[in-house]
């Protein structure tokens, strides 16, 4: 086991720093002098641009500068917003709880309803329940989740003003951020009312957030049943008189929900495209937002280190992933 | 043999597996519900200057925000109703289907090029050129997509062109993957070394010889690219990063819509509407596709 992880480790290093070496041409590609663009707007004299120059580094040959920020990379040290001046992973990880928080919320509603309706399309294969719970999986594979996002906003909010608009919970509420999860930590605040506030928040965003994941874990986990339920060891199982529940509990389901699983997980990098969308949309102040505003504000080096986190915890939580492949299929492991 | 009948010979076998691909196509009910509406699609965007009602940019000011027909305060020339500055919904979105079709065209055309060529190579000639190019292809399969679409654009330039180039580089590792796992599995077939041994060079053995065997995942994942395209190049248009107003591209009506949405639901609903509807024929026909051009699916 240990073999199989150092190798997949081993296997990113590559990946992980072709992605450093995207983030550190991004500025250099951006059209116009990278130290006016960071200079900001106003401009600077020829001593102040001499300055911050030398300052960024900019003054030294390209390898140089590269590894200089690799370096930087090592540090934690990943530049300061022009906008705020305050150090990007900071404002990071200020950001990243809201958006851990609303893609949990999303993989757990697209898991807890995309398996059980994907294992009963499978076992019954061309029923109507079979055929509507399909052609609504395929929809929601189809759907432009921003404009989702707006009819869920139009008529939950507008028409029957059930829940808010935007944010995450009413500006009524005021508590110390212990967990950064808004949930969690509205109840440890024990105000009256917050974990409602908080939750009703939450859950269109979710919803939106959720749709894409669900219908593709439905699909897959009803092409994975049904391949199982082919198997020459369900026959098996069904031939010995086992109960149809135990047969597919104990014998399908347990087999199917491998690939079903690296699904789960791939979808990982699908939220965080989605998250991009979805805060915008419901003014969620998680990174996906954060990322927006930065590219419409011109903040480079938060585009350019968000760029670059994201990347990193979509490859990690991908390892992750691919590392329990390897745990509950040892025929992965053992290749 | 003479030449003639090889030739007519060529032409029977096309005319057969057309004959078996539609077979195996038309099994599949949705597919060609999907392919019907894009065949209409199709027809709209190019007969658009002969069906839509009126001048998809011009402002009718003594209509602003009007609702459609059959609501109260409708009016029967606006059909769909007019958007916040007079122009006629309607036309709008039948402009707008000239928009997705380029757009997917466009971007698949590059994404599809670029990835036969990186994946030939790749899975042709192996060794440290296949570990350079997958490699490439991975940093670029890392970042979330449209996070990449957008960085690139925020590098080109926001605008339709630019849209196109940064969906079309974001998609083109999944065609170049494809085509390396497939070539390296023709490869080492026997009609590959016969072809090696008959004197066939590189540039023959992998374009004409082995390329057109592996076409079958190619125009699959073509046609799923396609349907994403339309989605992601909205995706760009609502955030301000795609096609710039007064385009009438439907992912830019929608972020101009958004301040109304409480108030004209007609400018919101309809847009996002022609998306789903386009995305969801493409991807029905997708699904045919797979189910007629893979060999395993196929139980005869």
């Amino acid at each position: 086991m240990l073999r199989f992880i150092l190798s997949k480790l081993l296997y990113l290093i590559p990946t992980m720093l072709g992605i450093t070496l995207v983030a550190f041409s991004f500025i250099r590609l951006l059209p116009g002098d990278p130290v006016l663009l960071m200079a900001g707007e106003r401009g600077v004299s020829p001593e102040r641009y001499a300055e911050i120059s030398a300052q960024l580094g900019y003054d030294k040959p390209l390898w140089q500068q590269y590894f200089t920020y690799l370096g930087d990379l090592m540090h934690g040290d990943l530049g300061h917003s022009i906008v705020t001046k305050k150090p990007v992973l900071a404002e990071f990880l200020a950001l990243f709880p809201a958006t851990v928080e609303l893609a949990i919320v999303a993989i757990i509603i697209a898991t807890v309803i995309g398996v059980p309706v994907g294992v009963i399309a499978a076992i019954k294969r061309g029923s109507w329940f079979d055929q509507i719970s399909m052609t609504g999986a395929l929809i929601g594979f189809s759907m432009p989740i921003f404009w989702w996002g707006l009819l869920l906003i139009i008529f939950f909010s507008g028409i029957l003003q059930w829940t808010p608009v935007s944010g995450r919970i009413s500006l009524m509420y005021f508590f110390p951020q212990v967990t950064g999860f808004m949930l969690i930590d509205s109840l440890i605040s024990g105000q009256k009312g917050a974990f409602g506030s908080a939750l009703s928040h939450l859950i269109l965003p979710s919803i939106v957030l959720a749709t894409i994941p669900l219908a593709v874990i439905a699909r897959q986990t009803r092409s994975a049943m049904l391949e199982v339920m082919g198997e020459d060891y369900v026959r098996t199982a069904k031939a010995k008189g086992l109960s149809l529940g135990r047969v597919i509990g104990v014998h399908a389901l347990r087999n199917a929900m491998i690939p079903v699983i690296t699904t789960i997980g791939l979808q990982i990098g699908v939220l965080m495209a989605g998250a991009i969308l979805t805060e915008t949309i419901f003014s969620w102040p998680g990174i996906g937002k954060w990322m927006i505003d930065s590219i419409s504000r011109r903040d480079y080096p938060v585009v350019q280190s968000g760029l670059l986190l994201i990347a990193g915890i979509v490859m990690i939580v991908n390892l992750l992933v691919d590392l329990t492949y390897g745990l509950i299929n040892p025929r992965i492991r053992h290749k | 043999m003479t030449d003639t009948s090889v030739k007519i010979s060529d032409s029977a076998i096309r005319r057969r597996m057309v004959k078996e691909f539609w077979f195996y196509f038309s099994q599949n009910r949705g597919a060609v519900v999907g392919f019907a509406v894009f065949l209409l699609l199709v027809a709209l965007a190019i007969f658009a200057p002969l069906i839509a009602p009126h001048d998809p940019v011009h402002q009718y000011r003594d209509a602003l925000l009007i609702p459609p027909f059959w609501q109260e305060g409708g009016r029967p020339e606006f059909l769909l109703g007019t958007d916040a500055v007079g122009r006629d919904m309607l036309s709008r979105l039948i402009y707008g289907a000239q928009y997705s079709l380029f757009i997917g065209i466009v971007v698949v055309a590059i994404a599809l090029l670029g990835g036969i060529i990186l994946g030939l190579l790749a899975g042709f000639f192996g060794g440290w050129v296949d570990s350079v190019i997958m490699r490439v292809m991975d940093v670029i399969l890392a970042f979330p997509s449209l996070l990449l679409a957008l960085v690139l654009v925020a590098i080109l330039g926001p605008g339709l062109t630019n849209a196109m180039i940064a969906i079309a580089i974001v998609y083109q590792p999944h065609f170049a993957r494809l085509t390396r796992a497939a070539v390296m599995g023709e490869k080492a077939r026997e009609y590959v070394t016969a072809a090696r041994v008959a004197g066939a060079g590189n540039m023959r053995l992998m374009f004409k010889t082995i390329l057109p065997n592996c076409l079958a995942p190619l125009i699959v994942q073509a046609t799923l690219s396609f349907s994403s395209a339309v989605l992601d190049s909205a995706a760009l248009g609502f955030l301000g990063m795609g096609a710039q107003p007064p385009a009438s591209e439907w992912g830019t009506m929608l972020a101009e819509a958004r301040e109304f949405i409480l108030r004209a639901w007609w400018v919101v609903t309809f847009p996002g509407l022609a998306i789903l509807i386009s995305v969801l024929a493409i991807n029905l026909m997708g699904d045919g596709l797979r189910d007629a051009l893979d060999p395993k699916l196929k139980r005869s």
